[in-house]
């Protein structure tokens, strides 16, 4: 169970990242949202969850967050990414993309390959 | 780097108590309210949007919780949480939490005090530089080191495996710095002795090898730092000074660094004077006499590389050199290594052995308090399984109560092990302090350093893990639903329970400390009564070196003769005797090779025997109260004009003649060639230890083997005190500068004594300790079976049993575990005793009195344990018990 949860921690933070970066400083709600239209229903069932990620993020200092109005005109706190928070997706995105492309290789590898 | 700044930041927010409660919950509200609105405008009712909004965010605590534990450290909040939770169950108890400390006290105290000497005296005795390759020579057969000043040169310059090798020699002199003339023990150091040992003086120069310049030339002193400081006041201007040695001028050229106390560990001499100095200092001169072994110890640094093995090995052909070359002087040159601080294997190995002893003893006695701890741990959370269950039952996970608990027993053991150390500190600093010998320069430097502190910790973390787990199959066996239905585990039966062995294991190990110590202690009483082959009872020794006072030559035996007439003629002395060396006084080997009369080769390996050698006046066989078996004692006409004869002991005669009878009239050689006759048998004594096996010896007149070194022995049924001031002032009279000390003789014999006494006392230490614990161990086990029981108890009384039956119910099971762990532990104990003996003269766990004393020592801790719990029973009210609940 809580091996999931640490999976799913660590790609939720990388989504968050990727998610402000291209869209700006959001609130929790819609940050929520994107991942859910993007990721399907991975975020369905506890949108809740997003929330301790984001306050490790923010210790860690890869995103900053302040009070702002929201649509409804409603406080809402609004996350944005700092520079260093940049950088961290760069080098994530990298590392990602690598094992992904590793453990691709392996999926397609045949029988005759391997020999 | 980020989690480092993460890290601090929740570090940060742990220290400032600051949470983002506050802020999760506006930021949650704020979700609910845009989700609830979206499912709004798709159409839901304003309670079914809301409902599916919450469902999709999940558990809002839950989702708190993670928040929470991201924002802090909660390991570090959890255990503080813990720390106070615990606290506040001890002082809940306050009786349990007071026994526990103590026990931990007593149990971690003694291991630290037994540590920190074991620390002191073996593991870290010298504080020289690179002290782990400085070794002591001794001999290959015997457990001594003493070697003759030539054999100390060959090997210094023969050998190729030591840097460069030191002598020395221990000695007392006559120091008169301008006031009275004080008795000072002191080391005489061969030149080289403080650049071998890789010192540097704290205050002007040490002495060198350049120094020396044969016999007297060095008249040079160096001052320990101790004795500076106590005699001199810190007087930094003392170099140069020209004090007098023996009444020769001496010059004090330096002092010595603090801490350095020479190389025996318990001996703290008051200064070092170089060895070429000998016939000023000792009145002898044996700087060329091969045969005569009186150096102390020769020793020096390992070169780097050299294993001892091979060092030993390179000795011993030096040794057989000597052996070829001196063939009279010198047999069986073989040597080994051994460390220097405790006078080779001579003290080193029964220390050693001792030591290890009283360690596993100490850490017996820890292991009884964990035991005694861990079924009191049990019993308690037997007694808390309730509000384990709850836990349990309201989420609680069984990893999160189990720290708990061991929280508490860590809490507890930090606290115990604290007192304990705290008190074992005070008492290792009165030891450091203590100087058991007014005689003797004696002082046990025994302060505990970084490596005791470690130690204790270790053994009060370990501890504490070790009783905080006796209760862990129990947690992890709770069945929350069963303990919650039915109120409590009412399941006191047949069952062996954990704490039933603990228990069994505790009286066993104090069964086993009760027993070493009984008899050790019934071993020194037995000592204390040996026969000791004189009677130290209602007699003074007075002792005094003729030579610290300048006496020399044939004035020695006359101030003697004249000294005995004063003290005799005091009124009240019975009489007056005079010996050279006090046996079991004045400590050391005295031992001289003699011959059969028709041996003609008198090499060493041709002797007949190895015999103690005492040179006597006629009154001193008398006075000393040692019996006469045949023959004559001696007379003054025995002087240097007559014969040369001898008084010789039982075993003597026994091993050169064959026979006692046939003894008295004969002759036998010494190593000199001087044929002696024999005139008179004396009974066997103990002349060097206590403990010693018999050996010969030989008691010579005074005036033929004249020795400057002064005991007399005076028997008198006066007050010692009135006595010994009478005898001081007609010394006086006759010699105002002569340094005389004057003692009871049985109290003289403190120092052969010494290692017995100090056994007995350290495990008769251990032994009360034991009795104590397994005292709190039964009384917690007995007082905890009748309160469990009370209501069944209070059954049986209402429906007509008797005092007997209730007290059988109640006790019979603790007192069946303390009978079977006595049984245990005496068997153990008289294993374990066999170690003992060979440390505490006379020891013998084969001793009916022993037995019989573990027996009635072990049913009398168990009466007295019982007892509070067998009243308790008995006053049970059972109309008042059984309405109550």
């Amino acid at each position: 169970m809580k091996q999931k949860t640490e999976v799913l921690q660590g790609t939720l933070a990388l989504m968050v990242l990727k998610t402000l970066d291209v869209l700006g400083p959001l609130h929790g709600y819609g940050m929520a949202r994107r991942i859910e239209q993007i990721s399907g229903d991975l975020l369905a069932v506890n949108q809740g969850t997003l929330y301790p990620v984001l306050l490790k993020l923010e210790q860690e200092g890869t995103i900053a967050s302040e009070w702002g109005a929201s649509e409804n005109n409603r406080r809402a706190r609004f996350y944005r990414l700092t520079r260093e928070g940049r950088k961290q997706l760069q080098v994530e995105t990298q590392d990602w993309e690598q094992t992904a492309a590793i453990i691709g290789r392996f999926f397609e590898a045949k029988a005759e390959d391997l020999s | 780097m980020r989690s480092l700044r993460r890290f601090l930041t929740r570090l940060m927010n742990l220290a400032t108590r600051r949470t983002h409660d506050e802020r999760l919950r506006e930021e949650i509200e704020e979700h609910i309210a845009l989700q609830t609105a979206e499912n709004l405008s798709a159409g839901s009712s304003p309670v079914e949007a809301r409902r599916q909004a919450m469902l999709k965010f999940g558990g809002v605590e839950a989702i708190k919780e993670d928040y929470r534990a991201e924002g802090g450290l909660q390991f570090i909040e959890n255990s503080l949480r813990d720390v106070r939770f615990a606290l506040r169950m001890l002082r809940k108890s306050p009786g349990f939490t007071a026994v526990a400390i103590l026990t931990l006290a007593l149990g971690i105290g003694a291991n630290a005090v037994v540590f920190s000497v074991l620390n002191a005296l073996i593991l870290h005795p010298l504080h020289l530089p690179q002290s782990e390759s400085l070794y002591g020579i001794q001999h290959g057969n015997e457990a001594s080191s003493y070697q003759s000043y030539p054999d100390y040169l060959d090997l210094r310059d023969r050998n190729r495996s030591f840097d460069e090798l030191a002598a020395y020699d221990a000695a007392q002199v006559g120091l008169d710095t301008g006031e009275n003339t004080a008795r000072v023990w002191i080391v005489l150091a061969s030149g080289n002795y403080f650049d071998v040992l890789r010192l540097q003086p704290f205050l002007g120069r040490f002495f060198h090898a350049s120094d020396e310049h044969g016999p007297n030339s060095a008249p040079y002193i160096v001052l320990s730092h101790d004795y500076w400081h106590t005699h001199f006041q810190d007087d930094r201007g003392v170099v140069g000074r020209i004090v007098q040695v023996n009444k020769h001028p001496y010059t004090i050229i330096g002092v010595a660094p603090p801490r350095f106390n020479g190389t025996l560990v318990f001996f703290n001499p008051g200064f070092f004077v170089p060895l070429v100095d000998q016939e000023q200092v000792e009145g002898v001169n044996d700087l060329n006499a091969r045969g005569k072994r009186w150096l102390f110890m020769t020793m020096g640094h390992l070169k780097p590389g050299i294993t001892p093995l091979q060092a030993v090995a390179d000795l011993n052909s030096v040794g057989s050199y000597l052996e070829k070359t001196y063939p009279k002087d010198d047999d069986q040159r073989t040597f080994t290594l051994a460390r220097p601080s405790l006078y080779g294997d001579y003290l080193g190995q029964p220390v050693r052995a001792f030591m290890t002893g009283l360690m596993s003893l100490a850490g017996l006695i820890l292991l009884a308090a964990c035991a005694n701890l861990g079924s009191l741990f049990a019993a308690r959370a037997a007694d808390r399984s309730r509000e384990v269950a709850l836990r349990l039952a309201l989420g609680a996970s069984r990893t999160r109560i189990l720290r708990q608990l061991f929280t508490e027993a860590l809490l507890l053991s930090l606290m115990g092990g604290a007192l304990g150390i705290w008190g074992s500190v005070a008492l290792l600093r009165s030891m450091s302090a203590w100087q058991p010998f007014s005689r003797w320069p004696i002082q046990l430097p025994v302060n505990p350093d970084a490596y005791v502190y470690g130690v204790a910790l270790l053994l009060t973390l370990a501890s504490g893990f070790l009783f905080g787990a006796v209760p862990v199959r129990q947690v992890l066996h709770t069945d929350p639903y069963e303990i919650v239905k039915s109120g409590s585990i009412a399941r006191v039966g047949s069952r062996v329970a954990i704490r039933d062995l603990a228990l069994v294991l505790q009286i066993a190990i104090c069964a086993v400390l009760v027993t070493s110590s009984m008899v050790a202690v019934r071993g020194l009483v037995r000592s204390l009564h040996s026969d000791f082959g004189f009677q130290p009872r209602n007699a003074l020794l007075a002792d005094t070196d003729l030579s610290m006072s300048g006496y020399r030559g044939d004035s020695v035996p006359e101030m003697q003769k004249r000294m005995i007439e004063a003290v005799e003629s005091i009124p009240g002395v019975k009489s007056v005797g005079l010996i050279d060396w006090a046996p079991l006084v004045s400590g050391g080997e005295r031992g001289a090779h003699v011959f059969t009369d028709m041996t003609t080769d008198l090499r060493p390996s041709n002797a007949a025997a190895d015999a103690f050698t005492f040179s006597i006046s006629p009154e001193y066989l008398h006075a000393a109260g040692t019996a006469l078996l045949s023959g004559r004692t001696f007379t003054w006409h025995d002087d240097k004009n007559a014969p040369p004869v001898a008084v010789i002991n039982h075993e003597f005669a026994h091993k050169v003649f064959g026979s006692v009878t046939s003894a008295t009239g004969r002759y036998f050689k010494q190593h000199d060639g001087t044929r002696i006759q024999v005139v008179g048998v004396v009974e066997d004594g103990k002349y060097d230890r206590v403990t010693e096996d018999p050996r010969p010896a030989m008691f010579l007149p005074m005036l033929q083997s004249p020795s400057t070194q002064t005991y007399l022995a005076v028997r008198s049924d006066r007050d010692p005190g009135q006595l010994a001031a009478a005898i001081r002032s007609t010394v006086r009279g006759l010699d105002a500068g002569l340094p005389l000390y004057i003692g009871p003789w049985n109290k003289e014999l403190d120092t052969a004594l010494f290692a017995s006494r100090m056994a007995a006392t350290a495990l008769g230490v251990m032994g009360a300790m034991g009795a104590i614990l397994s005292l709190t161990g039964i009384f917690g086990m007995a007082a905890y079976s009748v309160s469990k029981r009370l209501r069944e108890l209070g059954i049986r009384m209402a429906l007509g049993a008797q005092r007997k039956e209730v007290l059988q119910a109640a006790l019979g099971r603790p007192f069946k575990l303390l009978a079977f762990g006595s049984a245990a532990g005496l068997f153990l104990g008289i294993l374990a005793s066999r170690v003992l003996a060979s440390i505490v003269y006379q020891a013998t766990p084969r001793d009916p009195l022993v037995l019989a004393g573990v027996v009635l020592a072990m049913a009398l801790l168990g009466l007295l344990a019982t007892w509070i719990p067998a009243q308790r029973a008995l006053s049970i009210d059972p109309m008042i018990l059984l309405r109550e609940e």
